[in-house]
Protein backbone atom coordinates (compact mmCIF):
# COMPACT_ATOMS: atom_id res chain seq x y z
CA UNK A 1 0.00 0.00 0.00
CA UNK A 2 1.23 3.58 -1.13
CA UNK A 3 1.09 6.72 1.76
CA UNK A 4 1.72 9.68 1.48
CA UNK A 5 2.75 12.56 4.18
CA UNK A 6 1.41 14.56 5.50
CA UNK A 7 -0.92 11.74 6.64
CA UNK A 8 -4.52 12.20 5.55
CA UNK A 9 -7.38 10.68 7.84
CA UNK A 10 -8.18 8.45 4.97
CA UNK A 11 -5.09 7.11 4.67
CA UNK A 12 -4.80 6.35 8.31
CA UNK A 13 -8.14 4.76 8.48
CA UNK A 14 -7.34 2.39 6.02
CA UNK A 15 -4.20 1.29 7.85
CA UNK A 16 -3.92 -1.88 9.65
CA UNK A 17 -1.47 -4.19 11.78
CA UNK A 18 0.88 -6.31 9.48
CA UNK A 19 0.11 -4.55 6.24
CA UNK A 20 3.02 -3.21 4.24
CA UNK A 21 3.22 -0.07 3.20
CA UNK A 22 5.56 2.32 0.85
CA UNK A 23 5.77 5.57 2.29
CA UNK A 24 6.71 8.60 0.68
CA UNK A 25 7.02 12.48 1.39
CA UNK A 26 8.70 14.55 3.91
CA UNK A 27 9.56 12.56 7.30
CA UNK A 28 11.45 14.18 9.95
CA UNK A 29 14.45 12.34 12.28
CA UNK A 30 14.49 12.67 15.95
CA UNK A 31 15.75 9.94 18.62
CA UNK A 32 16.64 10.54 22.41
CA UNK A 33 18.13 13.95 22.61
CA UNK A 34 16.41 15.66 20.10
CA UNK A 35 13.52 14.88 21.78
CA UNK A 36 13.78 16.12 25.22
CA UNK A 37 14.90 19.95 23.54
CA UNK A 38 11.54 19.75 21.83
CA UNK A 39 9.81 18.51 24.60
CA UNK A 40 11.27 21.31 26.80
CA UNK A 41 10.12 23.69 23.87
CA UNK A 42 6.37 22.51 24.22
CA UNK A 43 6.50 22.93 27.87
CA UNK A 44 7.92 26.65 27.71
CA UNK A 45 5.22 27.25 24.78
CA UNK A 46 7.83 28.40 22.35
CA UNK A 47 8.51 27.63 18.28
CA UNK A 48 9.74 24.14 17.31
CA UNK A 49 12.01 23.71 14.65
CA UNK A 50 9.84 21.60 12.58
CA UNK A 51 5.97 20.71 11.87
CA UNK A 52 4.04 18.47 13.81
CA UNK A 53 0.50 18.50 12.41
CA UNK A 54 0.12 15.64 10.32
CA UNK A 55 3.40 15.14 10.32
CA UNK A 56 5.92 11.29 10.76
CA UNK A 57 8.93 11.37 12.97
CA UNK A 58 11.20 8.72 12.02
CA UNK A 59 13.49 7.23 15.22
CA UNK A 60 16.86 7.37 13.53
CA UNK A 61 20.31 8.23 14.04
CA UNK A 62 21.92 7.74 10.28
CA UNK A 63 25.74 7.04 9.69
CA UNK A 64 27.06 9.78 8.00
CA UNK A 65 26.77 10.39 4.15
CA UNK A 66 29.32 9.15 2.03
CA UNK A 67 30.61 11.66 -0.92
CA UNK A 68 28.32 10.45 -3.44
CA UNK A 69 25.28 9.78 -1.27
CA UNK A 70 22.31 11.71 0.47
CA UNK A 71 22.72 9.56 3.84
CA UNK A 72 24.38 6.81 5.22
CA UNK A 73 22.72 3.63 6.89
CA UNK A 74 19.71 4.35 8.20
CA UNK A 75 18.07 2.12 9.94
CA UNK A 76 15.02 2.60 12.82
CA UNK A 77 16.41 2.67 16.57
CA UNK A 78 14.21 1.49 19.67
CA UNK A 79 11.18 3.08 19.94
CA UNK A 80 10.79 2.76 23.63
CA UNK A 81 13.06 5.80 24.70
CA UNK A 82 11.16 7.96 23.09
CA UNK A 83 8.21 7.32 24.69
CA UNK A 84 8.65 9.35 27.66
CA UNK A 85 8.72 12.45 25.25
CA UNK A 86 6.06 11.55 22.83
CA UNK A 87 2.51 12.49 24.37
CA UNK A 88 3.12 15.93 23.74
CA UNK A 89 4.03 16.03 20.64
CA UNK A 90 1.10 13.30 19.75
CA UNK A 91 -0.93 16.73 21.21
CA UNK A 92 0.64 18.84 19.09
CA UNK A 93 -0.66 16.68 15.91
CA UNK A 94 2.11 13.84 15.34
CA UNK A 95 0.29 10.98 13.30
CA UNK A 96 2.69 8.90 12.68
CA UNK A 97 5.98 7.34 14.35
CA UNK A 98 8.41 4.97 12.76
CA UNK A 99 10.40 2.81 14.79
CA UNK A 100 11.37 -0.69 16.35
CA UNK A 101 10.31 -2.30 18.95
CA UNK A 102 7.37 -2.18 21.19
CA UNK A 103 5.20 1.23 22.77
CA UNK A 104 4.29 1.72 26.36
CA UNK A 105 0.49 0.98 26.96
CA UNK A 106 -0.25 4.80 27.48
CA UNK A 107 1.86 5.53 24.59
CA UNK A 108 -0.53 3.04 22.68
CA UNK A 109 -3.50 4.73 24.68
CA UNK A 110 -3.38 8.06 23.42
CA UNK A 111 -1.94 7.36 19.51
CA UNK A 112 -5.38 5.76 19.22
CA UNK A 113 -6.85 8.95 21.52
CA UNK A 114 -4.99 11.11 18.88
CA UNK A 115 -5.85 8.97 15.80
CA UNK A 116 -2.08 8.28 15.05
CA UNK A 117 -0.09 5.16 13.94
CA UNK A 118 3.06 3.55 14.92
CA UNK A 119 5.11 1.99 12.45
CA UNK A 120 7.95 -0.15 12.14
CA UNK A 121 10.77 -0.51 9.87
CA UNK A 122 12.99 -3.53 10.11
CA UNK A 123 15.56 -3.11 12.34
CA UNK A 124 19.40 -3.28 11.11
CA UNK A 125 18.27 -3.18 7.46
CA UNK A 126 20.02 0.15 7.45
CA UNK A 127 21.39 0.16 3.68
CA UNK A 128 18.34 -0.66 2.08
CA UNK A 129 16.30 2.04 3.66
CA UNK A 130 18.15 4.53 2.94
CA UNK A 131 18.13 3.46 -0.88
CA UNK A 132 14.49 5.42 0.02
CA UNK A 133 15.75 8.61 1.45
CA UNK A 134 16.24 10.45 -1.43
CA UNK A 135 16.94 14.27 0.00
CA UNK A 136 18.08 14.68 3.62
CA UNK A 137 18.87 17.99 5.58
CA UNK A 138 19.96 19.01 9.02
CA UNK A 139 16.95 21.23 10.24
CA UNK A 140 18.04 21.50 14.09
CA UNK A 141 20.71 20.87 16.63
CA UNK A 142 23.20 19.67 14.32
CA UNK A 143 25.78 19.98 17.36
CA UNK A 144 24.07 16.92 18.22
CA UNK A 145 25.38 15.07 15.30
CA UNK A 146 23.56 11.84 14.19
CA UNK A 147 20.97 13.05 16.59
CA UNK A 148 20.52 16.31 15.28
CA UNK A 149 16.65 16.91 13.71
CA UNK A 150 17.10 15.77 9.83
CA UNK A 151 13.98 16.65 7.06
CA UNK A 152 14.10 13.61 5.15
CA UNK A 153 12.67 12.72 1.98
CA UNK A 154 11.28 9.27 0.85
CA UNK A 155 10.48 7.43 -1.77
CA UNK A 156 8.34 4.51 -0.78
CA UNK A 157 9.93 3.50 2.66
CA UNK A 158 9.02 0.13 3.09
CA UNK A 159 7.35 -0.08 6.41
CA UNK A 160 5.11 -2.36 8.44
CA UNK A 161 2.23 -1.07 10.57
CA UNK A 162 2.72 -2.24 14.18
CA UNK A 163 -0.11 0.07 15.76
CA UNK A 164 -3.41 0.63 14.21
CA UNK A 165 -6.22 3.23 14.67
CA UNK A 166 -8.03 0.39 16.40
CA UNK A 167 -5.61 0.08 18.81
CA UNK A 168 -4.27 -3.21 17.55
CA UNK A 169 -0.74 -4.40 18.51
CA UNK A 170 1.48 -6.65 15.76
CA UNK A 171 4.03 -7.39 18.45
CA UNK A 172 1.23 -9.07 20.70
CA UNK A 173 -0.64 -10.78 18.13
CA UNK A 174 1.78 -11.85 16.40
CA UNK A 175 3.98 -13.01 19.49
CA UNK A 176 0.90 -15.24 20.62
CA UNK A 177 0.51 -16.88 17.11
CA UNK A 178 3.16 -17.99 16.69
CA UNK A 179 4.04 -19.06 20.15
CA UNK A 180 4.35 -23.22 21.33
CA UNK A 181 3.51 -23.82 24.80
CA UNK B 1 61.27 -11.89 20.60
CA UNK B 2 59.09 -10.18 17.10
CA UNK B 3 59.20 -6.43 16.78
CA UNK B 4 55.31 -5.42 16.21
CA UNK B 5 55.17 -1.33 14.76
CA UNK B 6 51.92 0.02 16.16
CA UNK B 7 51.32 1.84 13.09
CA UNK B 8 50.77 -1.58 11.78
CA UNK B 9 48.19 -2.27 14.23
CA UNK B 10 46.50 0.86 13.40
CA UNK B 11 46.38 0.83 9.96
CA UNK B 12 44.44 -3.33 10.16
CA UNK B 13 42.26 -2.21 13.25
CA UNK B 14 41.22 0.83 11.01
CA UNK B 15 40.37 -1.37 8.05
CA UNK B 16 39.15 -3.92 10.21
CA UNK B 17 36.47 -2.05 11.66
CA UNK B 18 35.30 -1.20 8.60
CA UNK B 19 34.97 -4.36 7.24
CA UNK B 20 33.36 -5.52 10.54
CA UNK B 21 30.55 -2.96 9.74
CA UNK B 22 30.19 -3.46 5.84
CA UNK B 23 30.25 -7.24 5.42
CA UNK B 24 29.27 -9.99 7.47
CA UNK B 25 30.64 -13.28 8.09
CA UNK B 26 29.48 -16.44 5.86
CA UNK B 27 28.54 -18.45 8.83
CA UNK B 28 25.70 -15.50 9.61
CA UNK B 29 24.79 -15.14 5.85
CA UNK B 30 24.05 -18.97 5.85
CA UNK B 31 22.07 -19.07 8.83
CA UNK B 32 19.83 -16.08 7.76
CA UNK B 33 19.14 -17.88 4.05
CA UNK B 34 18.54 -21.08 6.09
CA UNK B 35 16.18 -19.10 8.42
CA UNK B 36 14.32 -17.49 5.30
CA UNK B 37 13.80 -20.92 3.87
CA UNK B 38 12.13 -22.37 7.43
CA UNK B 39 10.32 -19.70 8.83
CA UNK B 40 6.58 -20.27 8.62
CA UNK B 41 5.88 -16.87 9.45
CA UNK B 42 4.65 -14.81 6.26
CA UNK B 43 5.56 -11.43 7.87
CA UNK B 44 9.14 -13.09 9.31
CA UNK B 45 9.82 -14.46 5.61
CA UNK B 46 9.67 -10.78 4.34
CA UNK B 47 12.01 -9.54 7.29
CA UNK B 48 14.47 -11.89 7.17
CA UNK B 49 14.33 -11.14 2.86
CA UNK B 50 14.93 -7.27 3.56
CA UNK B 51 17.63 -8.80 6.20
CA UNK B 52 19.23 -10.76 3.44
CA UNK B 53 18.82 -7.88 0.63
CA UNK B 54 20.51 -5.37 3.19
CA UNK B 55 23.70 -7.53 3.78
CA UNK B 56 24.33 -7.53 0.12
CA UNK B 57 23.93 -3.52 -0.37
CA UNK B 58 25.85 -2.81 2.22
CA UNK B 59 28.73 -5.32 1.09
CA UNK B 60 28.41 -4.33 -2.54
CA UNK B 61 28.32 -0.41 -1.21
CA UNK B 62 30.57 -0.66 1.31
CA UNK B 63 28.35 1.03 3.84
CA UNK B 64 27.53 -0.30 7.23
CA UNK B 65 25.02 -2.98 7.58
CA UNK B 66 23.30 -1.21 10.57
CA UNK B 67 23.49 2.62 11.37
CA UNK B 68 24.34 1.51 14.62
CA UNK B 69 27.95 0.99 13.90
CA UNK B 70 28.40 0.38 17.69
CA UNK B 71 31.03 0.69 20.34
CA UNK B 72 34.40 -0.97 18.88
CA UNK B 73 34.72 -3.97 20.87
CA UNK B 74 37.93 -4.80 20.59
CA UNK B 75 39.60 -8.50 21.92
CA UNK B 76 43.11 -8.46 21.55
CA UNK B 77 45.62 -11.86 22.35
CA UNK B 78 48.99 -10.64 22.38
CA UNK B 79 51.95 -13.15 22.58
CA UNK B 80 54.33 -12.68 25.41
CA UNK B 81 57.25 -13.08 22.73
CA UNK B 82 56.08 -9.87 20.90
CA UNK B 83 57.58 -6.85 21.66
CA UNK B 84 55.81 -3.35 20.68
CA UNK B 85 57.70 0.06 19.59
CA UNK B 86 54.55 1.70 21.18
CA UNK B 87 51.62 1.72 23.75
CA UNK B 88 49.07 -0.98 22.34
CA UNK B 89 45.95 1.18 23.26
CA UNK B 90 46.91 4.16 21.73
CA UNK B 91 47.31 2.35 18.71
CA UNK B 92 43.98 0.37 18.81
CA UNK B 93 42.30 3.62 19.52
CA UNK B 94 43.99 5.51 16.86
CA UNK B 95 42.66 2.60 14.43
CA UNK B 96 39.23 2.89 15.63
CA UNK B 97 39.46 6.85 15.10
CA UNK B 98 40.71 6.50 11.58
CA UNK B 99 38.25 3.69 10.77
CA UNK B 100 35.66 5.18 11.55
CA UNK B 101 36.24 8.52 10.21
CA UNK B 102 37.36 7.19 6.60
CA UNK B 103 34.44 4.82 6.42
CA UNK B 104 31.71 7.06 7.43
CA UNK B 105 30.54 4.98 9.96
CA UNK B 106 28.38 6.54 13.14
CA UNK B 107 30.38 7.95 15.96
CA UNK B 108 27.93 6.49 18.73
CA UNK B 109 30.00 7.08 22.00
CA UNK B 110 29.67 9.89 24.58
CA UNK B 111 32.75 10.85 26.59
CA UNK B 112 30.87 10.68 30.39
CA UNK B 113 27.88 8.79 30.86
CA UNK B 114 25.82 11.26 32.50
CA UNK B 115 26.38 14.53 30.69
CA UNK B 116 26.85 12.98 27.29
CA UNK B 117 28.86 15.06 24.76
CA UNK B 118 29.56 12.86 21.92
CA UNK B 119 33.75 12.50 21.55
CA UNK B 120 32.99 12.28 18.14
CA UNK B 121 35.24 10.06 16.69
CA UNK B 122 33.83 6.58 18.38
CA UNK B 123 37.02 6.24 21.05
CA UNK B 124 37.46 5.03 23.58
CA UNK B 125 36.70 1.30 22.20
CA UNK B 126 36.34 -1.08 24.98
CA UNK B 127 39.55 -3.34 24.94
CA UNK B 128 39.93 -6.77 26.10
CA UNK B 129 43.10 -8.49 26.68
CA UNK B 130 44.76 -11.54 27.02
CA UNK B 131 48.35 -12.57 27.10
CA UNK B 132 49.23 -15.74 25.26
CA UNK B 133 52.54 -18.05 24.39
CA UNK B 134 53.95 -17.28 21.74
CA UNK B 135 54.58 -13.96 18.89
CA UNK B 136 51.12 -13.01 17.39
CA UNK B 137 48.95 -10.34 18.13
CA UNK B 138 45.25 -11.54 17.39
CA UNK B 139 43.42 -8.79 17.15
CA UNK B 140 39.18 -9.31 16.92
CA UNK B 141 36.52 -6.31 16.51
CA UNK B 142 33.19 -6.59 16.95
CA UNK B 143 30.98 -3.59 17.14
CA UNK B 144 28.10 -3.62 19.17
CA UNK B 145 24.88 -2.19 18.33
CA UNK B 146 22.74 0.09 21.41
CA UNK B 147 19.55 -2.09 21.00
CA UNK B 148 20.66 -5.44 21.45
CA UNK B 149 23.05 -4.19 24.39
CA UNK B 150 20.15 -2.44 26.06
CA UNK B 151 18.06 -5.95 26.47
CA UNK B 152 20.86 -7.80 27.57
CA UNK B 153 21.11 -9.24 31.29
CA UNK B 154 22.89 -10.30 34.30
CA UNK B 155 22.20 -12.05 37.86
CA UNK B 156 23.14 -14.19 40.25
CA UNK B 157 21.60 -17.37 40.71
CA UNK B 158 21.77 -19.74 43.32
CA UNK B 159 23.74 -22.41 42.76
CA UNK B 160 20.33 -24.99 43.74
CA UNK B 161 18.51 -22.74 41.18
CA UNK B 162 20.86 -24.78 38.06
CA UNK B 163 20.02 -25.27 34.79
CA UNK B 164 16.30 -24.65 35.12
CA UNK B 165 17.46 -21.66 36.84
CA UNK B 166 19.47 -20.77 33.69
CA UNK B 167 17.11 -21.84 31.30
CA UNK B 168 14.35 -19.56 32.90
CA UNK B 169 16.05 -16.50 33.38
CA UNK B 170 17.60 -16.83 29.53
CA UNK B 171 13.81 -17.22 28.34
CA UNK B 172 12.84 -14.35 30.26
CA UNK B 173 15.66 -12.38 29.12
CA UNK B 174 14.47 -13.00 25.26
CA UNK B 175 10.68 -12.27 26.11
CA UNK B 176 11.16 -9.26 27.85
CA UNK B 177 13.51 -7.86 24.86
CA UNK B 178 10.97 -8.84 22.46
CA UNK B 179 10.94 -6.39 19.50
CA UNK B 180 13.85 -4.45 20.90
CA UNK B 181 16.68 -6.09 20.26
CA UNK B 182 16.55 -6.75 16.66
CA UNK B 183 15.47 -10.33 16.07
CA UNK B 184 16.76 -13.05 15.32
CA UNK B 185 19.23 -13.07 17.69
CA UNK B 186 22.42 -14.77 18.88
CA UNK B 187 22.44 -15.94 22.33
CA UNK B 188 25.35 -15.26 23.97
CA UNK B 189 25.11 -16.88 27.89
CA UNK B 190 28.16 -16.51 30.10
CA UNK B 191 27.64 -19.15 33.23
CA UNK B 192 30.30 -19.43 35.99
CA UNK B 193 33.08 -17.24 37.50
CA UNK B 194 32.13 -14.04 39.35
CA UNK B 195 30.11 -10.93 38.38
CA UNK B 196 32.09 -9.79 35.93
CA UNK B 197 33.63 -12.88 34.47
CA UNK B 198 30.64 -13.93 33.40
CA UNK B 199 29.79 -10.85 31.48
CA UNK B 200 32.53 -11.65 29.73
CA UNK B 201 32.06 -15.20 28.92
CA UNK B 202 28.44 -13.78 27.76
CA UNK B 203 30.27 -11.30 25.15
CA UNK B 204 33.35 -13.51 23.91
CA UNK B 205 30.89 -16.47 23.21
CA UNK B 206 29.22 -14.55 20.54
CA UNK B 207 32.84 -14.62 18.81
CA UNK B 208 32.16 -17.73 17.91
CA UNK B 209 31.55 -19.51 14.39
CA UNK B 210 27.80 -19.94 14.35
CA UNK B 211 27.97 -23.38 13.33
CA UNK B 212 30.12 -24.48 15.44
CA UNK B 213 29.59 -26.95 18.79
CA UNK B 214 30.55 -26.41 22.13
CA UNK B 215 33.99 -29.07 22.91
CA UNK B 216 31.95 -30.58 26.03
CA UNK B 217 29.08 -32.03 24.95
CA UNK B 218 27.06 -31.70 28.09
CA UNK B 219 27.32 -27.83 27.65
CA UNK B 220 26.60 -28.42 22.99
CA UNK B 221 23.37 -29.98 24.20
CA UNK B 222 22.24 -27.05 26.68
CA UNK B 223 22.68 -24.37 23.64
CA UNK B 224 20.66 -26.55 21.17
CA UNK B 225 18.07 -27.12 24.33
CA UNK B 226 18.12 -23.09 24.60
CA UNK B 227 17.53 -22.33 21.23
CA UNK B 228 14.98 -24.52 20.95
CA UNK B 229 12.96 -23.17 23.84
CA UNK B 230 13.92 -19.59 22.57
CA UNK B 231 12.15 -20.81 19.38
CA UNK B 232 9.08 -21.46 21.10
CA UNK B 233 8.28 -18.08 22.20
CA UNK B 234 6.92 -16.99 18.89
CA UNK B 235 8.76 -13.29 18.86
CA UNK B 236 10.51 -13.91 15.52
CA UNK B 237 12.12 -12.30 13.46
CA UNK B 238 11.80 -8.35 14.23
CA UNK B 239 9.47 -9.78 17.03
CA UNK B 240 6.22 -9.55 14.58
CA UNK B 241 5.37 -13.58 15.19
CA UNK B 242 7.48 -16.37 13.90
CA UNK B 243 9.55 -19.41 14.98
CA UNK B 244 12.72 -17.56 14.26
CA UNK B 245 13.80 -15.64 17.56
CA UNK B 246 17.26 -17.02 17.48
CA UNK B 247 19.79 -17.91 15.09
CA UNK B 248 22.10 -19.57 17.55
CA UNK B 249 23.06 -20.08 21.29
CA UNK B 250 26.35 -20.02 22.42
CA UNK B 251 27.25 -20.89 25.81
CA UNK B 252 30.81 -19.94 27.85
CA UNK B 253 31.38 -21.80 31.41
CA UNK B 254 34.23 -21.32 34.13
CA UNK B 255 34.88 -22.27 37.61
CA UNK B 256 32.74 -20.37 39.90
CA UNK B 257 32.32 -20.03 44.38
CA UNK B 258 30.64 -22.80 46.19
CA UNK B 259 27.69 -19.98 47.19
CA UNK B 260 27.71 -18.88 43.59
CA UNK B 261 26.16 -18.81 39.85
CA UNK B 262 26.12 -16.44 37.99
CA UNK B 263 24.67 -16.07 34.89
CA UNK B 264 25.07 -13.39 32.15
CA UNK B 265 22.86 -12.80 28.59
CA UNK B 266 24.47 -11.19 26.18
CA UNK B 267 22.00 -10.67 23.47
CA UNK B 268 23.31 -9.65 19.83
CA UNK B 269 20.87 -7.90 17.47
CA UNK B 270 21.12 -10.20 13.90
CA UNK B 271 24.06 -8.00 12.55
CA UNK B 272 26.14 -10.04 14.73
CA UNK B 273 29.05 -8.34 13.65
CA UNK B 274 33.12 -9.41 14.04
CA UNK B 275 35.95 -10.15 12.13
CA UNK B 276 39.83 -11.30 13.36
CA UNK B 277 43.45 -10.40 12.11
CA UNK B 278 46.19 -11.84 13.29
CA UNK B 279 49.42 -10.01 12.95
Amino acid sequence: MHIKTPLAEKDLEKLKIGDRVLLSGTIYTARDAAHEKLVKLIEAGKDLPIPLSGQVIYYVGPAPAKPDKVIGSAGPTTSYRMDSFILPLLEKGLKGTIGKGPRSKIVREVMQNQQAVYFAAVGGAAALIARSIKKAEIVAYPELGPEAIRKLEVEEMPLIVVNDLAGNDLYQQGRTKYKID
Amino acid sequence: MREIRSAEITEKVAKLAQEANFYLNDDLLNALDKAAEEEISEPGRYILEQIKENAQIAASENVPVCQDTGVAVVFIKIGNDVHLDGDLYEAIEAGIRKGYSEGYLRKSIVADPLSRQNTGDNTPAIIHTEIVPGDQLEIVIAPKGGGSENMSRITMLKPGDGKTGVKDFVIETIEKAGANACPPLVVGVGIGGNFEKSAYLAKKSLLRDLDDHHADPEIAKFEAELLEAINKTGIGPQGMGGRTTALAVKIEVFATHIAQLPVAVNLNCHAARHKKIII
